[in-house]
Parts: C-alpha cells; sequence; structure tokens
C-alpha cells in the first residue's frame, strides 16, 4: 500500500500542471472550466498526498525514494527523483490541502475580474511547482521546482500588471530572490562536485545526504581548509533559502510582493512558497549537522553553519517584528510578520533541528493563510481598501470573518494552549533557551513575541473595533459599509481557523507527535515532560511575552476607539522618530537604492560608455588610421613611387617605339638581316677555330 | 667513289646560288625556289658525310635526309599557298610591297 | 555507412536553389516560396541526417573524402559528429524560420531569398568540412552574402555597419588564414584531423620552428603566434570582449531574418571553431593563456550584461545579450583544458562542460532568433519604433505577443523547465569543479542577465498601455504558427535535455579525451 502511494505521489505535482497546461489553452470566457479543473487538479493531489501522509504517519521511519535517470554526462548520471518521508509527506498535504483552500477562496475572490482563467492557470502552475519542490528527492529538481515557484511568484505578484507598483513588486521579487538564487545554484553544483550526486537519498546510499557522501564531505575540509566544504555548501544553500524566505537582508522583496491578489499573498507569500526556504534547510540539515559538536546535555547539534542560520533567523526574526509595528497596510502587516514568523522557523531550524522549525512552518501556515484570507475578506468587504485606519468596526458587519480573525490573530501571537502557534513558537524559544552558543537569540526571540502580539492587536483593534472610518469623498452611495463575503469565501476561513487551533495538539511537549514524526520516530506520551522545570520557566516567559504584548497593545489601541483615520497613531505621538523610521522600513530599501541599484545602474552606464566611446573609439581610431594611411599611401604613390615609375614607363615605351620600327614587314629585310647574321657567324667560327 | 670535298664543294656551290636568289629577287616564287636550293645544298651534306662515316651500315644519313625532303614538300606547299593568298590579296608577288606586319 | 553523399547534397541545396533563383529570376512572392520550400527540405534533410546518424557513437558519420589537390594535402573532405551535427540541425531550423520571418523586401527580392539560401550553404559547408582548405571557402562564403543582406536591405546606418563588420571579421579571417598558411608551410598538412593528431602530441612548435624558423622566435613561440592568429578569427567571430564593438550595431542594422541568423548560426560558427579547430589543434597553446583567456571570457560575461542593461534600444540590448550567453560557451572552451585537480572528478567535470557549450550553443541559438523574430514583429507594427521608452503596457493591447515573448525572455534568463537552464547549469557545474572562482565571478552574470530582461518586459509590456499602441494588433495566425514551434521546442529541450545530450556526450568526450591526456 505504501509502496503504491510513493508511486503515485508523482502525480500530486503532475494533476495541477496538467490542470495549467489545459487552461493555458482554455479561451478566456471559460471561466468556469478554468477554475474547476484547477480545484479538481488540487482536489485530486491533496487526496493523495492526505493518503501518502497518513500512510506514512503509521510508519514514520519508512523513506521511500523513486528515482529516474535525467541525465548522461561524460560517464556519469543525474538523476531525479521523489520521496515519500515524513517531511514531504507532511508537506505535500499541507501545500494541497491549504492550496485547495485558497483555490476555492478565489473562486469568490477573483470573481469578477476580467483575466479570471489566467489567474487559475498560474495558480496551479504554482501548485504544480511547489508540490514537486516538496517531494524531490533530487536538489535539482527541487532547485527546478524552486525556480518555478518563483516564476509563477512573479507572474501572480504582477497578475494586474497594468498597475506600475504590481509590475515593479513582480520584478522586484524575481531579482531578489534570485540573488540568493545564485547561492543556491553555486552551493549545487559545489555539492554535485564534490559528491558527484545531487540525488538526496538512493536505496543504495549513495546519495549527497547520506552517510558516504557527507563523511568526504566533513573530511576533505579538516585536512585541506580550515572550513569544511560541507559548512560553504550549507551557507551557499541557505542564500537561497533567505532569499526565498525573505531573511534578512533580502527580505525587502516580500512586503511588496503584497500587490498581488490577496489569494496569492496567503497562499505563495505566507504559507508555502516562502516557507520553501525553511523547508531546504530541514531537507539538507544532514548537511547542517556535518562537523557537529555535540553538547553534552543539551540535545543541539552546533555547526557553524547553523549558527549563522540561528543568528540570522533571530535577528530577522525581531527586525521584521518592530517593522511591523509601524505599518497602515492590512496586507503589509502581515506580509512583515511573515518574515518575522519565517525569522523564527529558521531560528528554531537552526537551534533545535528540523522539527522544531517545521511545526512551526506547518502551524504557521495555516494560521497565516486563514490571517491573509481574512484580510482579503475583510479587504474585498469593505471595497479594496487596504489601509487600516479606514477601516474600523468591521466586526459588526463581518462577524465570520472577525471570529476567524481573532482565532488566526491568537495563534500567530501566541496565546496559550488552545492555539498551534503557542505550541510550535514555545518550542523554538524553548530550543533557543537551550542553545549551547548564546542566549541572545532566545531574548530576542522572546522581544518578538513581545511585538507580535503587539502589532497584531493594533491591527485587530484598528480593523475591528471602534467606529467606521472610511475615506473622505468615498462614494456614501453606493455601499455605505462593508457586508460579509460570500460562503465560497468564509467557508475556507472556518477550516483554517479549525486547523489553526486543533493542530496544537500534535506538538504539546507532552505528546511531541509532529516533532517525533518529522524526524522519523515514534511518539510516546508522556505528560511529565509538561513540567519539567525548564519547560515551564520557558513557557512562563513566553505567556508573560503574549500577555504584556497584547496589553500593550490594548492600553494604546483598544482603550479609547480610534475616532478618526487623521488622527496620528498612539505610538507616533509618543516616540515619533523611531516610528517614523520603522514606518519607512528602516530605510532598507532605502538603502539598497542608493547602494547595490545605483551600483548597478552605475555599472551599466560605466561599461556602456567604455563600449561605445572607448573600445568603439578605438576602433574608430583605427579606422581613420587606415584611411588617413590610405591617403597618405596614395600622395606618395602618385608624387614619389609613381613619379620615378612614369618616367620609367615613358622611357621603356620610347624604346618600345624603336624596336617596333625595326620590323618594317618586309620579307627581304628579314632575310638580309639572316643572311648578314648567317655569314657572321660563319665568319666568328671560322676565326674562332684558331 | 669520290672524294668527301668535291661533295661539300658541290654543296657549298649550291647553297651560295640558293642564298643570293632568296636575297636578290623580289619575286617570291623565285625567293622560294632559292631557300629550295639551300635545303637541298643541306640534304647533300648529310649524305655525303653519312657515306664518308666509319659506319655506313647505318641508314641514318638517309633517313635524315627522307624527312628533311619530307618536310620541305610540305614547306612548299604551304610557301606557294601563302605566293597564290598574296598574289589574289595584292595582284602582285613582289615581297617589297607586302609589309603590313610592319611594327 | 551511406552511399548517398548527404552532407554534400545539404550543402549544395540551398546553393544551388539559390542559383537557380537568379537564373529564373521569379516575382518576389514565387522566389519567396521557392526560398521557403527549400528551407523545408533543408530542415527534412538535416533532421533525415540527425535520425540517420549513430547516436552514442564518438566518431565521424556521413563521411565523404575525395583527394582534390593532393600535392598541396588538400582533400574534400566532410563528415559530420555529435557536435556538428547538432549545429547543422541548427542552421536547418533557423533557415526557414528566417525565411518565414516578415514580408517579401520590395527591394530585390529574388537576390535577398538567393543570399540568405547561399548563407545557408556556406553555414553547413563549414559546420561539416574538416580540411582546412574547403572550410575555409565555406566561412568567407556565408561572411559575404551577410555583408550584402546588410549593405542592401538592412535600416539606418547599415553602409556603416555593414563595412565594420565586413572588415572586423575579414581581419579576422585573415589572421586565421596566415596562421594556416604558416601551419601547411611547417606540416604540409591541411587536414584538421591529422594537425589535431600532431597538435595533441606536441608536433607542432618543433615543425613549425624547422620550417619556418624566424629568426629569434623559438618554436613555442612561432606555435603561439599562430595559435593567437587562429583564436582571433573565432573570437571575433562570436565574438569575445574586446573583439566584439562590431556587434550592436550590425545585429541592430541587419533586417530581422538577417540578424536572426546571425545571431542564431553566425556566432556559432566563432564557438565551433574554437571547440573543432582551436581546441583539438592548440591544447597546450590554450592551456598556456588559459587565465588570460578566461578573464576574457568573464568580461564577456558580465560586462556585456552590463551593457545590455545600459541600452534603451531593444535590438541592442538583446545583442548584447547574445554575447552575454556565448560568453558562457567561451568560459567552458577556456576552461576544459584545465589539467590541476579541481573539486572532484575533473573527467566528470568537464564532461559537464563542454556538453554544456555544446547545449548552450544550441539553446543560445534557438532563442535568440526567436527572440529577435518576436522583436522584428513589434518593430513592424510600431513603425520602426524600438526604443524601450516608446512601448508600456502592451500586454494588454497585444497578449498572445506577451506571452510569446515572455517565454522566450525566460529561455533566454535561465528558467528551469525551458531550455536555456540545462546548457548553464552544466557549464557552471562543470566551471566551478575545474575552477570555483571563476563559476563565482561568473554569477553575477546570470543576476544581471535577469535583471535587464525583466526591466524590458516590465517597461515594454506592464504598466499602463500607451494610447498610441491601443490598436496594435495581436499575432496573427500565421506568426503564431511561425513561433510556437520554436518555443515548443525550448520546453521540449527543457524537460528532455537527453533527446540532444545522447547525441552531444560521445563526441564530447572523445574531444575531452583528446585534448587532456
Amino acid at each position: 500500500m505504501i509502496e503504491k502511494l510513493a508511486s503515485l505521489l508523482v502525480l500530486v505535482p503532475v494533476l495541477p500542471l496538467l490542470a495549467a497546461a489545459a487552461i493555458a489553452v482554455t479561451k478566456r470566457p471559460h471561466r468556469q472550466r478554468a477554475s474547476t479543473l484547477a480545484i479538481g487538479a488540487m482536489g485530486l493531489s491533496c487526496l493523495i498526498a492526505v493518503s501518502a501522509f497518513l500512510a506514512i504517519a503509521g510508519a514514520p521511519e519508512e523513506r521511500l525514494v523513486r528515482n529516474f535517470d535525467w541525465l548522461h554526462i561524460g560517464n556519469t548520471t543525474i538523476q531525479l527523483g521523489w520521496m515519500l518521508d515524513p517531511l514531504s509527506a507532511a508537506m505535500a498535504a499541507m501545500v494541497s490541502f491549504v492550496g485547495l483552500l485558497i483555490f476555492i477562496f478565489s473562486k469568490g475572490y477573483m470573481a469578477h475580474d476580467e483575466n479570471y482563467t489566467r489567474f487559475f492557470g498560474f495558480l496551479a502552475l504554482f501548485g504544480a511547482a511547489m508540490l514537486g519542490l516538496v517531494i524531490a528527492n533530487s536538489l535539482l529538481l527541487l532547485f527546478i521546482c524552486w525556480e518555478l515557484v518563483g516564476l509563477a511568484s512573479y507572474l501572480l505578484i504582477g497578475f494586474w500588471f497594468h498597475k506600475p507598483e504590481a509590475a515593479a513588486a513582480a520584478k522586484k521579487a524575481f531579482i531578489t530572490t534570485r540573488v540568493g538564487d545564485m547561492g543556491l545554484l553555486l552551493g549545487m553544483v559545489w555539492l554535485h562536485a564534490a559528491t558527484g550526486t545531487l540525488t538526496f537519498y538512493t536505496e543504495g546510499g549513495e546519495g549527497c545526504l547520506q552517510a558516504g557522501a557527507l563523511d568526504s564531505l566533513g573530511a576533505a575540509g579538516l585536512t585541506a581548509r580550515l572550513i569544511a566544504p560541507a559548512t560553504l555548501i550549507a551557507l551557499l544553500l541557505f542564500c537561497g533559502a533567505a532569499g526565498k524566505s525573505g531573511q534578512v537582508p533580502l527580505h525587502v522583496w516580500l512586503p511588496d510582493a503584497m500587490e498581488g491578489p490577496t489569494p496569492v499573498s496567503a497562499l505563495i507569500h505566507a504559507a508555502t512558497m516562502v516557507a520553501a526556504g525553511v523547508f531546504l534547510m530541514a531537507r539538507v540539515f544532514p548537511l547542517l549537522e556535518v562537523g557537529a559538536a555535540m553538547h553534552g546535555e543539551s540535545h543541539s547539534v552546533v555547526t557553524p553553519a547553523l549558527t549563522v542560520i540561528t543568528w540570522v533567523g533571530a535577528f530577522t526574526a525581531l527586525f521584521a517584528a518592530f517593522i511591523a509595528v509601524a505599518q497602515n497596510d492590512i496586507k503589509r502587516i502581515l506580509a512583515y510578520s511573515t518574515v518575522s514568523q519565517l525569522g523564527y522557523m529558521f531560528l528554531g531550524l537552526g537551534a533545535g533541528g528540523v522539527a522544531v522549525g517545521m511545526f512551526h512552518l506547518l502551524t504557521h501556515a495555516f494560521f497565516k493563510a486563514l490571517l491573509f484570507l481574512g484580510a482579503g475578506s475583510v479587504i474585498h468587504g469593505c471595497h479594496e481598501e487596504q489601509d487600516i485606519r479606514y477601516m474600523g468596526g468591521v466586526r459588526r458587519w463581518m462577524p465570520v470573518t472577525f471570529a476567524t480573525y481573532a482565532v488566526g490573530m491568537m495563534a500567530l501571537s501566541g496565546v496559550p494552549l488552545f492555539f498551534s502557534g503557542f505550541w510550535s513558537k514555545d518550542e523554538i524559544l524553548h530550543a533557543a533557551h537551550g542553545w549551547p552558543v548564546s542566549h541572545i537569540p532566545f531574548l530576542m526571540g522572546s522581544l518578538g513575541a513581545v511585538l507580535t502580539a503587539f502589532y497584531m492587536t493594533r491591527q485587530v483593534c484598528y480593523v475591528f473595533f471602534g467606529p467606521q472610518r472610511s475615506r473622505e469623498g468615498a462614494d456614501h452611495g453606493k455601499a455605505a459599509h462593508p457586508h460579509e463575503s460570500p460562503r465560497v469565501m468564509t467557508m475556507p476561513l472556518v477550516i483554517l481557523a479549525t486547523f489553526a487551533v486543533g493542530l496544537g495538539i500534535f506538538g504539546t511537549p507532552a505528546w511531541p507527535w509532529a516533532q517525533s514524526f518529522l524526524e522519523g520516530e515514534h511518539a510516546h506520551l508522556a505528560f511529565g515532560h509538561l513540567f519539567s522545570g525548564e519547560v515551564l520557566a520557558v513557557m512562563g516567559t513566553s505567556l508573560v511575552c503574549v500577555a504584556f504584548g497584547i496589553g500593550a497593545g490594548w492600553w494604546f489601541y483598544g482603550r479609547q476607539p480610534i475616532s478618526s483615520a487623521a488622527r496620528p497613531d498612539a505610538l507616533e505621538e509618543r516616540f515619533t522618530p523611531v516610528f517614523v523610521a520603522l514606518k519607512n522600513r528602516l530605510y532598507v530599501d532605502e538603502l539598497y537604492e542608493a547602494t547595490v541599484i545605483r551600483f548597478n545602474a552605475l555599472a551599466a552606464r560605466f561599461f556602456d560608455v567604455v563600449d561605445r566611446w572607448i573600445l568603439g573609439g578605438a576602433v574608430a581610431v583605427i579606422g581613420y588610421l587606415v584611411v588617413g594611411f590610405a591617403w597618405i599611401g596614395r600622395f606618395l604613390e602618385d608624387h614619389g613611387v609613381n613619379a620615378g615609375f612614369d618616367l620609367g614607363c615613358r622611357g621603356i615605351r620610347r624604346g618600345a617605339g624603336a624596336g617596333a620600327a625595326l620590323q618594317d614587314g618586309r620579307v627581304h629585310n628579314y632575310l638580309r638581316a639572316l643572311g648578314i647574321g648567317f655569314a657572321t657567324l660563319l665568319l666568328l667560327m671560322t676565326w674562332g677555330c684558331h | 667513289m669520290a672524294p668527301l670535298h668535291q661533295y661539300l664543294l658541290l654543296s657549298a656551290l649550291l647553297f651560295g646560288i640558293g642564298l643570293a636568289g632568296v636575297l636578290t629577287r623580289r619575286n617570291g616564287l623565285i625567293t622560294l625556289m632559292g631557300i629550295e636550293l639551300m635545303l637541298n645544298a643541306a640534304n647533300l651534306n648529310f649524305i655525303a658525310f653519312w657515306r664518308h662515316s666509319p659506319n655506313p651500315e647505318a641508314i641514318e644519313g638517309v633517313l635524315l635526309t627522307m624527312f628533311a625532303i619530307g618536310v620541305a614538300a610540305a614547306e612548299v606547299a604551304v610557301g606557294l599557298a601563302l605566293v597564290i593568298a598574296i598574289y589574289r590579296r595584292y595582284r602582285s608577288v613582289n615581297l617589297d610591297e607586302v609589309d603590313q606586319l610592319k611594327g | 555507412m551511406n552511399d548517398l553523399p548527404a552532407i554534400t547534397l545539404l550543402t549544395l541545396l540551398p546553393v544551388v536553389a539559390g542559383m537557380l533563383l537568379l537564373v529564373m529570376r521569379p516575382d518576389g512572392v514565387l522566389a519567396r516560396r521557392i526560398a521557403v520550400g527549400t528551407g523545408f527540405l533543408l530542415l527534412l534533410g538535416t533532421l533525415g541526417l540527425w535520425l540517420g546518424f549513430p547516436h552514442g557513437s564518438a566518431g565521424l558519420a556521413f563521411q565523404e573524402r575525395h583527394d582534390w589537390a593532393p600535392a598541396l594535402g588538400i582533400q574534400y573532405f566532410v563528415a559530420v559528429d555529435g557536435i556538428s551535427l547538432m549545429l547543422v540541425l541548427l542552421t536547418g531550423l533557423l533557415i526557414p524560420m528566417s525565411l518565414l520571418t516578415g514580408k517579401v523586401p520590395e527591394d530585390r527580392p529574388v537576390l535577398y531569398y538567393a543570399f540568405v539560401l547561399f548563407l545557408g550553404g556556406g553555414l553547413i559547408g563549414t559546420f561539416t568540412a574538416l580540411n582546412f582548405f574547403h572550410w575555409f571557402i565555406f566561412w568567407e562564403l556565408s561572411l559575404i552574402p551577410a555583408f550584402f543582406l546588410i549593405k542592401l536591405w538592412g535600416g539606418k546606418g547599415r553602409d556603416a555597419a555593414a563595412t565594420q563588420f565586413f572588415i572586423y571579421t575579414m581581419v579576422g579571417s585573415i589572421a586565421m588564414l596566415l596562421a594556416f598558411l604558416a601551419l601547411f608551410l611547417a606540416t604540409g598538412k591541411f587536414d584538421f584531423l591529422s594537425l589535431a593528431e600532431m597538435g595533441q602530441a606536441g608536433a607542432l612548435e618543433g615543425a613549425l620552428a624547422g620550417a619556418v624558423g624566424w629568426s629569434g622566435i623559438s618554436g613555442s613561440g612561432l606555435a603561439m603566434l599562430v595559435f593567437l592568429g587562429v583564436f582571433l578569427g573565432f573570437a571575433v567571430k562570436v565574438p569575445c570582449m574586446p573583439f566584439h564593438t562590431w556587434l550592436p550595431s550590425t545585429y541592430a542594422t541587419a533586417p530581422t531574418p538577417v540578424t536572426m541568423l546571425l545571431t542564431g548560426a553566425m556566432s556559432k560558427m566563432g564557438v565551433y571553431g574554437l571547440v573543432r579547430i582551436l581546441l583539438p589543434i592548440f591544447p597546450d597553446q590554450l592551456r598556456a593563456v588559459s587565465p588570460l583567456l578566461l578573464g576574457l571570457a568573464l568580461a564577456t560575461i558580465v560586462f556585456a550584461a552590463w551593457s545590455a542593461f545600459a541600452q534603451t534600444e531593444l535590438k541592442r540590448m538583446f545583442a548584447y545579450s547574445s554575447v552575454n550567453h556565448l560568453g558562457y560557451c567561451l568560459l567552458g572552451v577556456f576552461l576544459v583544458v584545465r589539467l590541476d585537480p579541481g573539486i572532484g572528478d575533473n573527467a566528470v567535470s568537464q564532461a559537464a562542460l563542454m556538453n554544456g557549450v555544446v547545449l548552450q550553443m544550441f539553446n543560445h541559438g534557438l532563442t535568440a532568433a526567436t527572440l529577435f523574430c518576436l522583436l522584428g514583429m513589434l518593430e513592424q507594427r510600431a513603425g520602426g519604433h524600438e526604443s524601450m521608452g516608446d512601448f508600456g503596457g502592451l500586454r494588454t493591447a497585444v497578449p498572445v505577443y506577451a506571452g510569446f515573448v515572455g517565454i522566450a525572455t525566460f529561455a533566454s534568463l535561465g528558467l528551469p523547465g525551458l531550455n536555456g537552464f540545462v546548457g548553464e547549469f552544466l557549464i557552471f557545474r562543470g566551471a566551478f569543479g575545474l575552477s570555483p572562482w571563476v563559476a563565482v565571478l561568473a554569477t553575477p552574470g546570470l543576476l544581471i542577465t535577469a535583471i535587464f530582461l525583466l526591466t524590458f518586459f516590465q517597461r515594454v509590456f506592464l504598466g499602463r498601455l500607451d494610447e498610441r499602441w491601443q490598436g496594435m494588433a495581436d499575432l496573427s495566425t500565421a506568426e503564431r504558427w511561425l513561433i510556437a514551434p520554436a518555443l515548443l521546442l525550448m520546453l521540449v529541450l527543457g524537460v528532455a535535455p537527453q533527446l540532444v545530450l545522447t547525441t552531444i556526450n560521445p563526441a564530447v568526450q572523445h574531444l575531452i579525451a583528446a585534448v587532456t591526456h
């Protein structure tokens, strides 16, 4: 059964791909057909993925691989393939399930869009690429899908391409992630050069993540270089992961990506694609562990690569949380929140291993998709208004959206016990606390948790509470107040909310089923763990953080209703310079504008000038020199060489005339000459004899 | 057998007569005849030298003479044809009037 | 293996058809029909060659060898192996595509089509010849029609561009001719295979010192001089920085179908020459100057990408883009002779590198020609406007066209799933294995390529539609049928590159074994 499911797993990406191809040739008016194709394909994929997940849930130590040859180069073969293991099964199930819900939601959200057909085509393409990415058993296949999700992201961010901002954001997203992808590409070719394979696992143990290859990677470094190749490869791969997952300093594209339609933001820029970086790191975790120095008491593994990942994650978690505090666009707040949460995932992965990071990835996917879809529902209900200052009081008109949004907000903030986000974030803080290298990431994470609770409370207060504050001069006649979204949009919200709550019970310290599953072990129920001192201490810290964050948020924004949109932000009144800096996203974009982008433009201009004027000029100079020499040559020819030559010619001509006169045409003259010659010859010979 | 010098004298005489005819007469036909005499003087020399050679059994001399006579016949044919062509063109066989090849 | 002189027939087909056109002097439409028919025959012929080729063998197939002037070592010797077969196939694809592009020219259409056909014959001859004598004839034969095509049917500034193109390539050709004459004096051979054997055995230096023997220059110095002469001939054609300045104006000025052939096939003559002639005959010399040449190749990659980013004129931008893409091929050829131990197994790296180079040649030919074809369609619709600033938001007006350009653009920037990726991946894989730093230094090229291509796409197709272009017509059915097969081929080669690697790999391995023993 499980063998058969493993073979069938390839259909998970292939079905949406076929749907995408079919939609590509579907004409624009066939809207219904397009959405049905996409949703149907995703539904089937989801079915297969969930069955595979359930099958492997019973046997988490299994890893079934299916490899096939793709290229023969020289005497080696590059294989592609897919695999069924806990990690890929969990991801495939999550992606296809969340994807399916978002596809359904889009049916309502995009109902009035002119390019509805194309939208579903792109969505299906994305689904195919993302599912291919998670089941890939080869770094090369993973990279291929990785770039394809980037393409889908580009197409979907720029879906409303007539908006210049959307077009610019799409380009920015593609290029910024490609900066990281260059690292990924180099890491990949290095890995292949060093181990001779890009397949993760093979039945015979020749995969690049299996003992033989890893030993060689670790060993080579000890003698030849200071840093093991494994570490450098891992860091190069992390460049790609950081680009895709919006880690500082490559985070700038993600907030801008919110120019895309909201379901896209939910699917690609919250739940799935941006988490691909974390997934990649989880997938190559054996590589990150190479050369680990085990620290006795704690279970943490410490390697240079993991240390870098931890620090980057912790910094991003805090950095983005700060920025999120001062944003006014409902989607941008969530975008920075996503960046921050991705930072948490890396922090968890670096400090605590695959399970810690991945569990947060899975819970985050559900509640962040929920929040984005909720935001989409709000935007839809408020007539495409995205600025939270112009919302307010939405709770009264959109009860379902409000209820589900509140669940998402509490899950993200980490409200204890009943919400999945609490358990997964707690796990990360716990891992950070036990990290032997430094305690600072733990403190950063805790502070980030405070800020998370704070900005989410701020957002909810702005959007759902207080009086309605629609824009001045808005068309009041049409629809004065917001309206609840149709069932096709609220149903996915409810389902996601259920998971945002329910998923937590699979990852409590007492019964860490999800964590064990992801590490390929069977889980054991042990309530005792819940009450060990350290666990309680960390839980207490996290509880205090959340309480403080929500309390402060309520103190600033909820205590007295925000009366008008023009009123300055409560924090802005108190800490103006800090708030303005945060509002301007700490000027990172401006910094890049002034450095990298300007450098690129200057370099381009420079080489253009070099090409046109210096190299082109050199060619022109050579050309003119040739013309000049030709002229001088002609001059010399006419008056120097040719002068003497002409003289000679004239002489020859005159001589030739004289010669020609000798030939008078009279035969007798010739004969006479002949006779004289003969006689002379005779006489000469006669005299010559003596 | 007459001694060699008699042959040579005869041959020289023939050659001299021929040469004089060629150089002094303007008539193309007579010029041709002169040339013919000079040729035959040479032929006579060939035969004489052959007969007095150490190995008269070999027949090179006769052969060469036969060839020379053959060539002379051909030459005369061409020469006569030329003279006739010239006569047709100029209504004269006086060679001094034929100087179209003048350079 | 086959009694039919297939290659000779293929070479003669376009030449004879071109001459027939000149003799018959039909009107423009008929001339086009005859030319296109010939083009398709050529395509069928090359496909037949491909099908009949013993895939998986490293040797030469379809050999024809006849003595021509034995005293001078001149033979008529043609054959294909996996590498040249790909280029013959590429020519077979591009000739009909180019003939179908655009309208019948108003001015002297018969001459135009005859020249394009001659060019095709020259290309196939160059890619199949194995004796310097007639190889050089074909090499020049392709240059002359190109010159007239640019000069007579080009756009603004065509006289200057044509002259520049001609003189540049001519200087290169002459340098090469002199170099080969020196080789002939030294060895008495014009045959590439025998020269390659001597070169690999290191016998050239001694022969040159003995026969040419300029006072004061050692044999190795002479060999290097000869090598540089040959290199110059190819470097101009590819082009390699800093011999590229003829290219942007030529590509921008030449009529679109000719630009397609220039970038698609003629630039490959240079790379092909490097692979087929320079590399096997001068492996030691190449090795000696490889650091310098690698610097040039890196400059070609990175600087050309930057220059492309600075262009506002579309054709010029894609001309630089073409230089950039061929830079990867140069990198591959210059790096493969390395003998120092790299990371992992050198043999695998070298195989990846050279497979990548040949694949990249084919892919670039296909993609660049398609892109120029598409640009020509835009130019035709926009009435000569070709500056990026003139456009904007065209995707609203011409969605199908935008989609086609999008696919070709992404193929060009190396998106996996389309053809460009596989070649670039293999080149980077090989380069990294042999010399990591070179690979690292080449990566900015990939990045800048993405930047300028996406900037192009954004500025031309996205954003608000300029009112001027409101009524622009989308692609006609004929135009769609012209482009769609090329796009399909890009997809197929991106998904299943093994289709052509089966052909390339044995030949490449044979070559590597010869030059790095």
